[in-house]
């Protein structure tokens, strides 16, 4: 297991240094809470309304379309590894599969899904 | 070694999975869904197929996730709001259902457990890497991966028609 | 088999040691180097004992400040994930560092010792998986805040960061095409070859397209300026609004272990990480034939000294952007994500695929 090993080191020495971090500033600071201290924070203002709001749908779209962009990178890994043993066959098969999801962006572009975010 | 590792591992995603069903909090949920994610990663690197480990570690617990997380924080869905909703008879279909599959569960694993097509014989060396995937996935299984594409599109279309509905 | 474990760990604290240190170092680059582009001082006040040293004790009296600021969290806010979403921050960009190799192979008393913590063979997919991580230390910091517009913050700013994260995947992409390989390692022995005899093959030499489009998208993807909207202190209130004390400062921290990560990944994959120009294994091979035979310890030693005068360049190179430019706005910065800079990475896959193939049936 050689790579599982140092992997497993560095997790713990990161997990270790993060977690003493944060211990060290719960422990550590005072604890001072007034009233005005546990009111949220918006510029001086009193809070008009619940903590939490419905927000907008774009951030699913955007969300979505990350998803799919996504699995395309990860289809192009392993093309772009054996690519030139696969020749030019290689290249027009990937090159049908970017095509399909240019339309895509190109759909999505146009109904403006992409914009004023 | 590795039984013990396949043990511990798997505890961890059944326990994870438990939890995301049996407590209150979403968020909680989605952060246990995340752990199950993280495990399942876990047992296909003990399986030796790395890039498909980390695969589902980019595509799942770095993409999918993030979507589930947004969706639980534009619904403001923060304690538990289908507690008191239930469908008829739930609680018997339920266990029925249950049952059902753990007596499905246990007829295939009686029968051998193997897979029909799975090869005999010991695996090539590299066979997790991504060259002998890529490989397969360019020249064998070149139709999926088309139609993969094709799948893709008709989700961003869809995202898109459900997202935009006065646009 | 304790030595192989101490060489690890060895390995292990002396990548975690380097990346904190030039973190922290960075807090106070930030402040000098703006201070002299801006003509003027910059912190210079912390002292011990009277010894001032340019201002280097800032980020010690930082530190301290910090550990000893309240504690707080929000009542309304769930406490857990209000703790948790710092650590989430914080943790991914330090283990990114695992798999960015810092020199060739050591061999001294008979052991050969790769300058590396973890070799993966999927190396560069591991640092995407890192970076996708990345998301949730602010999305979990928006929402345990209770608070509308840490929410809003949270949000606005983890779509800025999946929307860069597909740039950043497929821009590395061309390098690999070239190289034909996932390894990390293996790329950055394989820049060490010479184009037409006397170019080095460095990633950005045979895919200058790709470098910029990484660079912007590593820029945007560790929220500094020009797209660091998010945490702009003129503007919306962010998702760390909620925070103080040593978690606020380990979100800050992160910020500048981020920036230490991307110039280690631009310096690995595309600047030739450790390689030095016409240095081989047994010295310098100079292309106008005069040859420098030097031992293997000081061709390790230049080796580490390059990458790290490469990773500090990067990171002086990022600090001089975020002092030069101004910030984008949000719709800007989505708009050059996802319109400008996603069709023009798929368009340098499609023209490197076309390229290397022609090159091949020549």
């Amino acid at each position: 297991m050689d790579t599982a090993f140092p992997l497993f080191l560095m997790l713990l020495f990161a997990g270790g240094l993060a977690g003493a971090m944060l211990a060290m500033g719960e422990f550590i600071g005072p604890k001072r809470l007034t009233s005005i201290k546990l009111e949220p924070f918006e510029c001086g203002s009193t809070p008009i309304g619940p903590g939490r709001q419905r927000f907008n749908v774009k951030f699913y779209l955007v969300a979505m379309l990350f998803i799919i962009f996504d699995v395309e990178v990860v289809f192009l890994y392993p093309w772009a590894v054996i690519f030139r043993d696969l020749g030019v066959f290689g290249l027009v098969e990937m090159a049908c599969f970017i095509f399909i999801l240019a339309a895509a962006l190109v759909y999505v572009w146009k109904r403006g899904a992409l914009e004023w975010e | 070694m590795a039984a013990v590792a396949f043990y511990l591992v798997s505890a961890v995603a059944i326990a994870c999975a438990a939890l995301v069903i049996f407590q209150p909090n979403v968020v909680y949920s989605a952060l246990f869904l995340i752990g199950t994610l993280l495990a399942l990663a876990g047992l296909f690197l003990l399986l030796n197929a790395q890039f498909i480990a980390i695969v589902h570690i980019i595509v799942y617990v770095g993409a999918i996730m993030v979507l589930f997380l947004f969706v639980i924080m534009l619904l403001d869905l923060g304690r538990d709001p289908a507690g008191t909703e239930q469908l008829p008879y739930q609680r018997g279909l339920g266990i029925g259902l249950g049952v059902l599959f753990l007596a499905e569960l246990a007829l295939m694993v009686s029968f051998g457990g193997g897979l029909a097509g799975a090869p005999e014989g010991p695996l090539p060396a590299a066979f997790g890497y991504t060259e002998v995937l890529g490989r397969m996935l360019f020249t064998t299984y070149l139709f999926p991966f088309e139609a993969t594409s094709i799948l893709l599109f008709v989700a961003a279309i869809g995202a898109v028609v459900l997202g935009k509905r006065r646009g | 088999m304790i030595v192989e474990a101490l060489i690890h760990l060895v390995k292990v604290l002396l990548v975690i040691g380097f990346v904190m240190n030039v973190a922290g170092l960075l807090t106070w680059v930030e402040r000098k180097q703006s201070a002299v582009m801006q003509d003027r001082i910059g912190a210079n006040r912390a002292d011990i004992f009277g010894f001032r040293l340019i201002g280097l004790f800032h980020p010690i009296a930082d530190g301290l400040k910090m550990i000893t600021k309240e504690d707080f969290i929000p009542p309304g806010g769930n406490r857990f994930l209000h703790t948790m979403a710092p650590f989430a921050a914080f943790f991914p960009a330090l283990i990114a560092f695992a798999i960015i190799p810092f020199g060739d192979v050591l061999r001294v008393g008979g052991r050969i010792i790769p300058l590396q913590v973890v070799d993966f063979n999927v190396g560069v997919l591991y640092l995407l998986a890192v970076g996708g991580m990345s998301v949730y230390g602010v999305v979990l910091a928006g929402w345990s805040s209770n608070n509308k517009y840490s929410l809003l913050g949270g949000l606005r700013a983890s779509a800025q960061l999946i929307s860069y994260e597909i740039t950043l995947g497929l821009s590395i992409i061309g390098v690999l095409m070239v190289f034909q390989t996932l390894q990390l390692s293996e790329i950055n022995r394989l820049q060490g070859e010479l184009l037409f005899g006397f170019i080095p093959k460095w990633g950005v030499v045979v895919q200058p397209l790709a470098f910029l489009l990484f660079f912007t998208a590593a820029v945007a993807e560790s929220r500094r300026i020009p797209f660091d909207q998010p945490e702009s202190e003129s503007e919306i209130i962010g998702y760390f609004t909620e925070y103080s004390g040593m978690k606020w400062g380990m979100f800050m921290f992160a910020d500048f272990i981020e920036t230490v990560t991307v110039a280690g990944v631009a310096t690995s994959v595309f600047f030739g990480g450790w390689q030095v120009p016409y240095l081989f294994a047994d010295g310098f091979h100079f292309p106008w034939g005069s040859i420098v035979a030097l031992p293997h310890l000081a061709v390790i030693l230049l080796q580490v000294a390059s990458f790290v005068f490469k990773v500090l360049f990067f990171c002086w190179l990022l600090m001089t952007i975020r002092w030069t430019l101004p910030r984008f706005r949000y719709d800007q910065v989505m708009r050059l994500g996802w319109k400008y800079l996603l069709p023009l990475s798929l368009f340098n896959i499609l023209a490197t695929g076309v390229v290397i193939l022609a090159l091949q049936a020549l």
